[in-house]
């Protein structure tokens, strides 16, 4: 049955919702890219809760025309404009008042949420919103999905792909660095609008599918997941998609293996665990690698202090150091150095007497400014000039 | 008139009034410290918690659940913190990763098992149900009196009560650190306050209005409330004690206004039944605030009235 879900063999229906799924995905988690780089994430949050008074007026209204209300394009349109209401508020208070974005984010989405749940209240008094599935707005279902529905959202899906295909230089400059963008020429303000468009477009057509309470996942997980592996931006913005678009595959097509499984929350289930492995296993930036990285660093430091120790003739006790030295073979198992310990412990007192000598001579404060206390020094100057150095110090002194 | 505002209308508007307040007072600091959204994921990631605790359970039971609604607000707090330390993402993304990705969680554990014997669902805990949280003991303003009918008055109402004396003591002590630590934080630490533990204490307390709220109103009136009466009363005044007192009297407006217009107003245009309650409370905060947002005196970003 899972095997047949991912490979499309579960009915037309199916494979239609399955693949629009996947289209939405893309296209959420690259619009996604652009605001989680502009820092405002959860923009699309107050927009996707905002969708739901105009879902449910744009059903009176067709009702009170004497239509069923179930009209998935009339639903949408409805949507689209109460988000674009609700951005508009979002903008105003902004703007014009001292309310800082997240204050309004909040106020916006949780008076449009409420305004819609009086709305919806009001349909479930005329005894006709259960018919129209009115519900399955707030966490999605393609139970019983229309065909027309699965082609509208499909084709939505592609159309906001084309859209940034179009877009993407000007956004990816601003949400970069508007600074920049705005001294390259570009209107930063009607990119910002543009981008919300888009945003509202992905919550729009992703309504039926996810829902308007989860919508915003599909478009801030996949991009803070793409973050981890790339410092590019243009990079982030094709693995988002990927990552989107992958997890909307794996979410739709589970889904659709059992009754119990809600499509918007299993979508967004499969994307927070890719996040999960790139926040653990990504390099650089991911958790495992930043522990490796850690230990190294450590490793090398517990290493050059041991050298050290050893040239001196002191006695290590730290057990770290000395299971250190003894791997590599440096000292033995009493604590006494091992000839080669010997050459490499003299080496390394050598070392940071060149060190000092050069930290002390002011014409080579770029150099010096390189110490560290464990960086070799063959890597900052060059073999005549250590050599020029080791003249100053004078012949090495017997071996303790 | 008494005989059926007591039973019916009074502990509802009770509660919500209560809860409006116990969210709007702590949501004044949030709303400063821009932390306003943390009431948004609170309310998500309470469910999650509660659909666990009565998997745990196995029965609708207020503490477990408050229990599990709070431990999974805690949780969700610690996880955004080390998300955002971890992978160095800016603190809206990072809540914006968890409380999603908990909130799909609680719903598919919700559909996956079998609640059809009990009533919990995503759109109750959405929508709360103040207006099934009546009294049927009473019989009249007497039965304020009654020892016996007091004895059966709806749960929530003493438990929402308490939480909200909890919030005003814990404002009362800690007025003076949370106003320094709020307005200026690196002077707050050089007068030897623990700013960060502040910070916790606050989002904590916060999170216990949320859940006590969410228990008995629904996730909407606590967000809402979080947000909107202090953001209202910031465009009234500079003063922080003033905005204070503003945010509690917008809050008891939108619960007072809210639950009588959504009980009557339908009656008054003509319609049958009655609409959602939390709904209409969340609706008529953001009334007043778009009204302060259009006249309020101090609603400019320098903080002069408007004018002078």
């Amino acid at each position: 049955m899972l095997a047949q879900a991912l490979l499309l063999q579960l009915g037309y229906n199916a494979t239609l919702v399955t693949i629009g799924a996947a289209l939405l995905g893309a296209a959420a988690g690259i619009t996604g890219t652009f605001l989680f780089l502009r820092k405002r994430a959860l923009v699309a949050d107050a927009v996707s809760h905002a969708t739901l008074p105009g879902v449910a007026m744009a059903f009176l209204i067709m009702v009170a025309l004497g239509g069923e209300g179930r009209s998935l394009i009339g639903l949408l349109l409805g949507s689209a404009v109460s988000a674009m209401v609700g951005l508009w508020c979002m903008n105003a208070l902004t703007r014009h008042t001292r309310l800082a974005e997240d204050a309004a984010i909040g106020a916006v989405l949780s008076v449009f949420f409420g305004f819609g749940v009086v709305l919806m209240t009001v349909i479930q008094s005329l005894g006709v919103g259960r018919q129209a599935g009115l519900e399955g707005f707030l966490l999605g279902s393609t139970a019983g999905m229309l065909f027309a529905d699965a082609v509208t959202i499909a084709l939505g899906g592609l159309a906001v792909l084309a859209v940034i295909a179009v877009m993407r230089r000007p956004m990816l400059l601003v949400s970069f660095d508007p600074e920049y963008a705005a001294a390259q020429g570009v209107n930063v303000p009607r990119v910002d609008m543009a981008m919300m468009a888009l945003v509202m477009a992905v919550t729009v057509v992703g309504l039926k599918i996810v829902g308007l309470i989860l919508i915003v996942a599909l478009l801030i997980i996949p991009a803070v997941t793409a973050r981890f592996w790339s410092e590019r931006a243009g990079q982030v913005v094709i693995l988002s998609g990927a990552f989107g678009g992958v997890a909307a595959y794996l979410g739709a097509a589970v889904s659709a293996t059992a009754p119990n499984l809600p499509t918007g929350p299993i979508i967004v289930l499969f994307s927070a665990a890719l996040f999960l492995l790139s926040l653990l296993l990504a390099p650089g930036r991911g958790v495992l690698a930043a522990i490796l990285r850690h230990r190294r660093f450590q490793a090398r430091v517990h290493m050059r202090q041991g050298l050290l120790a050893l040239a001196q003739g002191q006695e290590i006790f730290e057990p770290l150091t000395r299971r250190l030295l003894r791997r590599a073979g440096l000292m033995r198992a009493d604590g006494v150095a091992t000839d080669d310990g010997r050459a490499q412990a003299a080496k390394a007192l050598r070392d940071e007497a060149r060190w000092a000598m050069l930290r002390r001579d002011q014409a080579q404060e770029a150099a010096s400014a390189q110490y560290d206390g464990l960086r070799g020094i063959e890597t900052v100057l060059t073999a005549d000039q250590i050599a020029a150095l080791d003249a100053r110090i004078g012949a090495p002194k017997e071996a303790i | 008139m008494g005989s059926e505002f007591v039973p019916l209308s009074l502990p509802p508007l009770l509660i919500g009034a209560f809860a409006a307040v116990a969210c709007a007072l702590p949501g004044n600091f949030l709303l400063l410290r821009r932390q306003a959204l943390i009431g948004d994921a609170i309310s998500h990631v309470a469910l999650p918690g509660i659909v666990v605790a009565f998997l745990i359970t196995g029965a609708i039971s207020t503490w477990p659940m408050m229990i599990g609604a709070a431990g999974a607000a805690v949780i969700s707090v610690v996880l955004i913190e080390v998300i955002r330390r971890l992978g160095r993402i800016e603190p809206g993304a990072a809540m914006g990763v968890v409380f999603t990705a908990m909130f799909a969680g609680g719903v598919l554990l919700l559909e996956q098992t079998d609640t059809s014997s009990v009533h919990l669902d995503v759109e109750h805990a959405l929508y709360g149900n103040l207006e099934s949280l009546i009294w049927l003991d009473a019989t009249g303003w007497g039965s304020l009196l009654d020892w016996d009918a007091l004895r059966h008055l709806p749960p929530e109402l003493p438990r929402i009560a308490v939480t909200l004396l909890g919030v005003v003591l814990f404002l009362w002590l800690f007025w003076r650190p949370l106003a320094i630590s709020t307005f200026d934080e690196g002077f707050a630490r050089t007068l030897g306050l623990r700013t960060t533990a502040l910070g916790l204490a606050l989002v904590v307390v916060a999170a216990i209005a949320a859940v006590a709220a969410f228990d008995a109103v629904g996730s909407i009136i606590v967000i809402a409330m979080f947000i909107c009466p202090p953001a209202a009363a910031r465009m009234m005044t500079n003063r922080l004690g003033v905005q204070v007192a503003w945010s509690v009297a917008f809050a008891l407006l939108s619960a007072v206004l809210g639950y009588v217009l959504a009980g009557y107003g339908p009656l008054w245009i003509g319609m049958y039944d009655a609409v959602s309650a939390a709904g209409m409370i969340a609706t008529v905060s953001g009334v007043i605030l778009a009204l302060t947002a259009v006249f309020g005196p101090c609603r400019h970003r320098a903080g002069a009235p408007a004018g002078v």
